[in-house]
């Protein structure tokens, strides 16, 4: 069968990125034309400023390389602007008369700048702010001429009128508002910014009506002349006062517009062949123009496009930075205010800050900040998130960090905690503590602090705190903990060094290592023997000795100890099934050992708590069930849901799934833990969304996600790929994480090692490079095969010293 | 090793080939266990088995050097002192060890 074809009008932000995401999630359903009246492929278009600042240069700009289009198979005509749809042929025509017939048709044409009616509008050296070509004029007039005046005092007439400035322009910005900013700011944030930026030399006329633009004989601007009879000289004229949907194709193909295309929450416009994206576009009334609705956007159309058919797009609350270096502005939601609304303002204009919180029916509705604002995010989560703040309310405006709420970096929250402040949740260290171990103690590095005070030694989340206190404390002598930091006090070498020694130099016990790399210790230490152990096992396969006293207690033991030194016990129960055998002897078990609990864990399965170590390897024995490695860096379940079997809602056997993957998985060491789930379809019961790889079963497949985790800081785990079958989950998943074994350092999760090599990384490794996956999965497979349940063979003597206590029963020793 | 005072005697607990290198055994006895540990070199000392910080069992720690990890928070324990190492602070009892002909001898205190 013939691929259908989607057609793309406007290679822009919003349609460039409808692409990409439809290439994820259904990479060869179409084929793909693009038709681009800019003769240049998709660039960021938001970076226009730093161009134009000179900042940046245009091919740092560049999203799309031409190279990507020809990769993807999408035929691209540039520099040919689509002049005419026949929607009963199915057709586009563009100008220069190519024509090609669609299926599906993607329109995302932007916006065009308005243009002041008066007269003089076409005069020369009079532009707008759209394009590199606008970009490229103001900077080559720069270069000649010596007057500028910009007409709009909103984001894109500052940051105009910034580089103009900068590019050694004498600017005038004029503005029909009372303050500048005025659909951003506030008055009084209007006017704090006025000073700065006429401290950095520009000029500002306010209220102020242009009435018509002064020409030469040559056909040159000369002059602004405004309502009241002032002129202003200008050489060059920047009209930024707006911008309108650009529907005029769509209107002459009779489509339904109304300021906008008017499209549905599937991002449909009123023919069904037909989608629309981007601030061509108007829903429920409204015009976007910023990159993140449209981007939200793109996202549920590509959905819709895949034929997938359940995202929905309800519209976005947006939030907006003015991007002129040294100028911190973030405003939010509704944050003039009104009827009904309560401000709460922090006010200094001397510092130069100034920040307003609008508050409605005890929730936040906007912000408005100036000078700091560094609680932006967070405000912008409370308002989307529509949280109650009644407990927040009194400290709200002194942001985060007087909420206590730690987040994983530290910010500039440590300056304002006081001394009595805990820092390190875990170990219960307190700021003053850590000072004062700094003071005292000549401490200059984490590592130090984790020594002497234990912050941080735990979870690390408080890592970025106390980094901040040190630099706090220390001032200049802070030295920022490197990013790749030795293991450990034993050695110099970072992680990637001793992986890739041992890679390389085929190194295969820990002496090798030792003596290769001159550790400083003659074993190591508790903290890099670990470590090396797992570099070694999963490098050398079948080939490196697993040395048990390299491993923490629960690996060598197989069971997790617990704080009164006994011991858990929790066998496998693949996808979380059991039976009544299983269960019976598990109560039995219960029974004959005085198990003080037995719970049901989190990961689906029965968990026997406070049993002695001298009884771990009967009770083993009794149960008659393996090893659920939930003690381990290993795998640890795979969470299933019912699925398709007995839910009405399910579309595949997520059950059956679950238990191939944790058959196959069954015994494998990992850098950290490894958690998996799947789910039967996307209501997600199964909580797929945070696990290590997550699995989520649609009526046509199976779409996998990676680098979730529910733990210390919860991580919504991000979309891989969608494949068919469950032989493909196998093999997609089993290609994951085996470059995750191979690859990540000891004790990363999977969200660590994706942030460290990024996801497109990740997805040309295991998704685009077939035959890599193929051979990821093999060495998998291969370094699992013929690995013993590690009960059982503990079972059949293995390591029995390890279990057997010493009796003394010497007549002369003491009761 | 010292010979032990009067009031101890020397008891038998196993031979050093029954520890593992780089790990320990446990000696059970009502009074509290005590860890007998190996270190690479073959070395053997033995501490209560009980950390100063709180109370882990030491024997089920990582040994290297001459030094153990409690497993519960990560202290380092000196073997040959049973002093807990800087930072922290604390020391878990000793006991004299004596290996002979690869045998391994406790010295415990006589009431
Ligand atoms: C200087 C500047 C700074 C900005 N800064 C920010 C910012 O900081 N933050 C932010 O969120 N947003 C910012 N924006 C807005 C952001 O760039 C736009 O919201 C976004 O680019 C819109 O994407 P789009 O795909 O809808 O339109 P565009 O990116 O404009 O793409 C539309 C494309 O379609 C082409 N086209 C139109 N009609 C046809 C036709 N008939 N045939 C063929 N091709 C056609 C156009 O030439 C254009 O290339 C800025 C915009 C500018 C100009
Ligand atoms: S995820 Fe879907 S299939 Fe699975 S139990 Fe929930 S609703 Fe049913
Ligand atoms: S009990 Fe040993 S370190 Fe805490």
């Amino acid at each position: 069968m013939k691929k259908p074809k989607l057609v793309v009008v406007g290679n822009g932000m919003a349609g460039i990125r409808t692409v990409e995401e439809l290439l994820t999630l259904a990479p060869d359903l179409y084929e793909i034309t693009v038709f681009g009246a800019e003769p240049h492929p998709n660039y960021n278009r938001i970076l226009l400023s730093p161009v134009l600042a000179g900042e940046q240069e245009f091919k740092d700009i560049v999203l799309n390389p031409l190279s990507w289009y020809a990769e993807n198979g999408i035929r691209l005509h540039l520099g040919k602007s689509v002049a005419r749809i026949d929607r009963h042929r199915r057709t586009v025509v563009a100008n220069d008369g190519t024509e090609e017939p669609y299926d599906r048709l993607l329109l995302a044409t932007g916006s065009m700048p308005f243009i002041l009616p008066v007269p003089g509008k076409d005069l020369k050296g009079v532009i707008s702010y759209r394009d590199i070509y606008d970009t490229e004029t103001m900077i080559a007039t720069a270069k000649a001429k010596k007057h500028a005046v910009v007409i709009g005092g909103g984001l894109l007439g500052l940051e105009a009128a910034n580089g103009l400035k900068i590019r050694g322009m004498d600017v005038t910005v004029v503005h029909l508002g009372e303050w500048l900013l005025d659909k951003q700011l506030d008055v009084t944030a209007g006017q704090l910014l006025q000073t700065s930026l006429e401290e950095r030399g520009l000029s500002f006329l306010l209220q102020k009506q242009t009435a018509e633009l002064v020409g030469n004989d040559a056909g040159e601007v000369t002059a602004v002349r405004f309502k009241d009879g002032d002129e202003v000289a200008a050489d060059l004229v920047v009209m930024a006062v707006g911008i309108r949907p650009n529907t005029a194709l769509a209107e002459s193909a009779g489509l339904h517009c109304n300021r906008g295309i008017v499209v549905s929450d599937a991002l449909q416009t009123f023919d069904p062949r037909i989608y629309a994206v981007g601030e061509c576009v108007s829903h429920r009334g409204v015009a976007y123009g910023l990159v993140a609705p449209l981007f939200e956007q793109a996202k549920v159309c590509a959905n819709h496009l895949a034929q997938l058919g359940i995202g929905q797009y309800k519209g976005s609350v947006l939030s907006t930075k003015l991007k002129v270096t040294g100028i911190d502005l973030f405003s939010a939601g509704d944050f003039m205010g009104g009827e009904g609304t309560e401000d709460i303002v922090l006010s200094d204009p001397a510092g130069g800050v100034y920040k307003k919180l609008v508050i409605k029916d005890d929730q936040l509705v906007g912000a408005c900040l100036y000078g700091d604002t560094a609680d932006g995010a967070w405000y912008f989560k409370l308002l989307r998130e529509g949280r109650k703040i009644a407990d927040l309310r009194d400290h709200i405006m002194f942001g985060e960090s007087a909420i206590g709420d730690a987040g994983v970096q530290g910010q500039s929250r440590a300056g304002a905690m006081q001394d009595s402040d805990e820092v390190c949740g875990c170990n219960g260290v307190c700021k003053g503590t850590i000072v004062k171990a700094i003071k005292e103690k000549g401490l200059f590095t984490v590592d130090d602090v984790k020594k002497h005070t234990k912050a941080a030694s735990s979870c690390g989340s408080c890592t970025g705190l106390v980094e901040q206190i040190l630099m706090n404390t220390l001032g200049s002598s802070f030295q920022e903990t490197p990013k790749t930091k030795a293991v450990c006090g034993c050695t110099d070498h970072n992680h990637g060094e001793v992986r890739k020694a041992i890679r390389e130099h085929h190194l295969t016990s820990h002496k090798a290592v030792y003596d290769f790399l001159e550790w400083r210790t003659p074993n190591g230490c508790a903290t890099c023997r670990p470590a090396v152990n797992y570099y070694l096992i999963s490098t050398w396969p079948k080939e490196a000795v697993d040395d048990p006293q390299s491993r923490f207690v629960n690996e060598r033991v197989h069971a997790n100890i617990q704080k009164d030194g006994t011991f858990s016990v929790i066998p496998q129960m693949k996808g979380g099934v059991t039976n009544s055998s299983e269960l019976r002897r598990i109560a039995d078990v219960a029974d004959k050992y005085h198990v003080p609990m037995v719970k049901v864990t989190g990961g689906q399965r029965i968990d026997l708590l406070g049993v002695k170590k001298e009884d771990l390897v009967s009770v083993w024995k009794d149960l008659g069930m393996q090893s659920g490695h939930a003690y381990g860096k290993s795998i640890r379940t795979v969470k299933t849901c019912v699925g398709s079997e007995f839910c009405r809602f399910g579309t595949q056997n997520s059950t059956q799934m679950g238990i191939d993957l944790e058959t196959m998985l069954a015994n494998m060491w990992s850098p950290h833990k490894v958690k998996l789930a799947v789910s039967g379809c996307p209501r997600n019961c199964a909580e797929s969304g945070i696990k290590d790889v997550g699995v989520i079963a649609v009526d046509s497949g199976w779409e996998l996600y990676v680098g979730g985790n529910g733990g210390i800081k919860t991580e919504v785990a991000q979309f891989l790929c969608k494949v068919k079958t469950g032989d493909e989950v196998k093999e997609y998943t089993g290609a994951f994480l085996q470059l995750y074994r191979e690859e990540a350092y000891y004790l990363d999760r999977t969200v660590h090692y994706i942030a460290r090599v990024g996801l497109d990384y990740i997805k040309q490794k295991v998704v685009d490079d077939a035959a890599n996956r193929k051979a990821l999965y093999e060495r998998l497979l291969y370094s699992l095969e013929g690995l013993p349940d590690p009960w059982a063979a503990r079972i059949a003597g293995v390591q029995k010293n390890e279990y057997i206590p010493i009796r003394l029963v010497t007549a002369g020793e003491p009761a | 090793m010292n010979a032990p005072l009067n009031t101890e005697q020397w008891l038998r607990v196993c031979t050093v080939e029954d520890i593992p290198r780089l790990g320990s055994r446990v000696v059970e006895r009502d009074a509290g266990n005590i860890a007998v540990f190996r270190t690479a070199s073959d070395s053997v000392f033995a501490l209560l088995d009980r950390c100063p910080h709180k109370a882990g069992p030491l024997s089920q720690g990582i040994v290297h050097g001459e030094t153990v990890t409690c497993p519960l928070h990560s202290w380092n324990i000196d073997l040959t002192s049973g002093e807990a190492r800087a930072p922290d602070v604390g020391c878990a009892r000793r006991y004299p060890v004596r290996v002979e002909n690869g045998e391994v001898f406790l010295a415990l205190a006589s009431p």
